[in-house]
């Protein structure tokens, strides 16, 4: 239905839990992620492993930079519980995504403080710099993806952008073009 | 356990501690609204999340001596409590959950399947809505349509019981709340269409859904456009547990059956013939008692030869599993791929009776299978699931054309103005329409075994047949979800048979074969709790589910004693079919046309 536009990690192969070919860098994903599942010790006759639940996906995540279906998928087969059951937990935070990442993430403050101070002028000349919409798909070379994001606790320095772990504050439209152009040119060189 | 006194309305009552307020003002016979609370969605299992708050009141007594409003579902009696149902505030409040529920809902009731089965409907009526203040956003989901069921997630409400029946009782897994917020609904994982999804079918959420937004996907259209052409012949049969169920809409009581005046109704709606699936429920019980007398002597020679019970029972096929039931047929072929050389390789009745229709009656009355139409009436929505499965359809001509549930015939019924209880009683045609009172008991948790074992009885003992009440094997009746018996078959040779409905108790019988596979020689499993009877396709039980049940289980057995045979193999159409077509049980015709294989089918 709506949201089932999720995509296959590394693009290659389209299921999960060792009967279907990946890649040998997601599959070394999926032996991370299964090392981490086995320290936990879960047992499948007991309930309570379902609580571990967060706990892995939180770890899915960081291997993966997303938790598409596949992902998914595995996780249920994993801990012997339905799919269901952890699509329903992915959907509901809003920290766990089902799409992919860019390799930069840009995040804009829309907080109140940022967004009287503009900020959203610096996110739609991003949006139009980049070709992308915020809060969807990463530009197509996969370098950015673009977001929103409600108060980082730095007022003061309204308005307010972050790349990645790095906060820019005072941001003008043509600062975070900038910045941008930057990295697009430091990535051109490695 | 203590009791408490409360208040409620200004009238004392006394509960045993742990009560809800609801359950204190049923006693006092006040009637507080309800919207997801159901306090029975399958096996006993309550669904009270208390998400709707349709149910608010007035209450002191819970934070302290404050007035504050509290979902009666789910908040428990305390001691001195007082609580108000109808005060301006609780009143006010209700109808504005009211309004706000409505105002997120597509107001096309006139169209809508559930048009006066709604139970949204009913608490608009009843509160006497007349305009909804509040216009604002609505959610908007495409309909999900299946060869059996179809959602239009703009009409949930959130009341979550489809999730809770899904989980909790039939442990499918394939529905879970998804998002939050606003635009929160419940779906399959990632969205997927239910069709790829782990769903079985089973119908127990279109049992529950108070609104049009899980029912059946229906097929009246196609079945009438078939009766209208004239160059179609159209035959319908009838399962077990319809007979007793239809009553209910059309001024009978819960459970009595009306088989004669379903009949005459089914002939004036234009049927060319009215047969009965009770005849192919006769037909499978030869095959699979047959299959199960085959497997039980097998198991007898490798224990003999010195083999170890578990080894004889894994090399026999033991325990056999029933097979009539497709809902159970699809959560084995996704839950338990291991054991899928233990059921019954026999079609289920619906499927027999189509495949003997399309062959040997369309023979006998000289018309090619693509012009003989069969349709059936089921309690059940993993019927059409089944129908559907490309194996049904030999040459692509399907042996089942169209399969239509209680609920829809009763629809087709209306429409066309013929009304039950105006009929006299008729016979069914003949030679699909005979059959026996273990045909019949096929309707409710148990019959399937029982008739097997009244006939297995005679295959086991030279011909003789059980007499006087050794007929009744009253040791596999009643709802209980799991039931387990020793049932002597032959002098010195004892059965451990199980019995259990509802694909919960399904799955802990199956983790006991799996844990110990020598436990059981022969199971019988149905889908829904408490077998067809409670099927996804039945009549909506308004009222104490329960007791619907146990009802429409007396009428099943009323009918059983009724019948002057009552074992399956002595039904003359039955040995008539065998003499003139089959030739015997398990013979390579019957293999071909009655029985099947089973596949893996992991879906998600």
């Amino acid at each position: 239905m709506s949201d089932t536009n999720t995509t296959a990690p590394e693009g290659n192969g389209t299921a999960c839990c060792g009967c279907k070919k990946f890649s040998s860098a997601a599959e070394a994903k999926f032996a991370e992620l299964d090392a981490f599942i086995e320290t936990l010790g879960l047992d499948p006759a007991d309930e309570r492993r379902r609580g571990r639940l967060i706990q892995i996906l939180h770890r899915a995540q960081h291997i993966f930079g997303y938790l598409p279906r596949e992902v998914q998928q595995h996780v249920a087969e994993k801990m012997a519980i339905p799919e269901s059951a952890v699509s329903g937990v992915v959907s509901f935070y809003n920290y766990f995504t089902t799409k992919p990442k860019g390799k930069h993430v840009i995040n804009v403050c829309l907080g109140t403080a940022c967004y009287v101070k503009g900020s959203e002028g610096v996110l739609r000349e991003l949006e139009r710099v980049l070709g992308i919409e915020a809060d969807t798909n990463p530009t197509p070379d996969g370098l950015f993806s673009l977001g929103s994001l409600r108060c980082v606790g730095a007022c003061g320095l309204a308005p307010v952008m972050l790349v990645d772990d790095k906060v820019y504050g005072k941001i003008t439209p043509a600062a975070a073009v900038k910045v941008v152009n930057e990295i697009k040119a430091k990535e051109a060189q490695a | 356990m203590a009791n408490i006194t409360i208040t409620i309305n200004g009238k004392k009552v006394e509960v045993p501690q742990g009560s809800t307020i609801l359950d204190a003002a049923n006693k006092l016979n006040i009637h507080i609204p309800t919207l997801c609370y159901c306090p029975d969605v399958g096996c006993g299992v309550a669904n009270k999340p208390a998400s709707c708050r349709l149910c608010l009141v007035e209450a002191t007594g819970i934070r302290g001596p404050r007035k504050i409003l509290a979902p009666a579902c789910a908040t428990p009696v305390a001691p001195n409590m007082e609580v108000w149902t109808n005060s301006a505030r609780a009143m006010k409040a209700r109808r504005t959950v009211l309004e706000l529920l409505l105002s997120d809902h597509p107001q096309n009731c006139l169209t809508c399947a559930k048009n006066q089965e709604c139970e949204l409907q009913k608490l608009a009526a009843e509160f006497g809505i007349r305009e909804i203040s509040y216009q604002g956003e609505r959610n908007s989901y495409p309909v999900d349509e299946s060869a059996a069921i179809m959602r239009d997630l703009s009409k949930c409400v959130m009341c979550r019981r489809c999730e809770t029946v899904c989980n909790k009782v039939q442990t499918v897994g394939a529905l879970t709340g998804n998002g939050r917020g606003f635009p929160a609904k419940v779906g399959t994982a990632s969205m997927i269409p239910l069709a790829d999804s782990s769903c079985t079918f089973c119908g127990q959420c279109v049992n529950v859904c108070p609104v049009g937004a899980i029912v059946g996907v229906s097929y009246t259209k196609k079945v009438m456009a078939a009766i209208h052409d004239p160059k179609k012949t159209v035959v319908v049969q009838t399962a077990p547990a319809v007979r007793v169920a239809i009553g209910q809409e059309f001024g009978f009581k819960p459970g009595e059956p009306v088989t004669g005046k379903l009949v005459a109704a089914l002939r004036m709606l234009g049927f060319d013939k009215v047969f009965d699936t009770d005849f192919s429920a006769d037909l499978t019980i030869m095959e699979e008692g047959n299959e199960l007398v085959g497997r039980v002597k097998k198991y007898l020679e490798l224990t003999k030869a010195g083999k170890s019970a578990a080894d004889a029972q894994k090399e026999a096929h033991l325990p056999i599993l029933t097979s009539c039931c497709p809902g159970w047929i699809n959560f084995l072929e996704h839950h338990f791929p291991d054991l899928l050389d233990i059921p019954s390789s026999c079609k289920s009745p619906q499927q027999m009776f189509g495949a003997v229709a399309k062959s040997y009656y369309a023979e006998k009355i000289g018309v090619k299978p693509e012009d003989l139409i069969v349709v059936s009436v089921m309690p059940c929505q993993a019927k059409k699931y089944e129908a559907a499965r490309p194996e049904f359809a030999p040459g692509g001509v399907k042996d089942v054309d169209y399969v239509i549930t209680t609920r829809e015939l009763v629809r087709l019924l209306r429409e066309a103005g013929i009304n039950l209880a105006n009929r006299d009683d008729e016979d069914y045609d003949s030679p699909l329409g005979e059959s026996t009172g273990a045909g019949v008991i096929f309707g409710v948790t148990g019959g399937v075994l029982e008739a097997a074992l009244r006939s297995v009885y005679t295959m086991l003992n030279d011909g003789k047949n059980l007499s006087g009440d050794a007929i009744n094997f009253r040791a596999v009746r009643g709802l209980d979800g799991v039931k387990e018996a020793k049932v002597e078959v032959a002098p010195g040779l004892a059965v451990n048979v199980a019995v259990c409905s509802g694909l919960g108790n399904a799955r802990k019988v199956l983790d006991m074969v799996r844990a110990d596979r020598t436990r059981f020689q022969a199971i019988e499993i149905m889908a829904c709790p408490g077998g067809c009877i409670n099927g996804g396709g039945q009549p909506y039980i308004k009222g104490d589910r329960a007791e619907t049940l146990q009802r429409r289980m007396e009428g099943i057995y009323a009918e059983d004693a009724g019948k002057p045979i009552r074992l399956s193999h002595e039904n003359p159409d039955i040995k008539k079919l065998y003499a003139e077509y089959l030739g015997q049980p398990g013979s390579e015709k019957a293999h071909h046309l009655l029985h099947t294989v089973y596949h893996e089918n992991k879906r998600d």
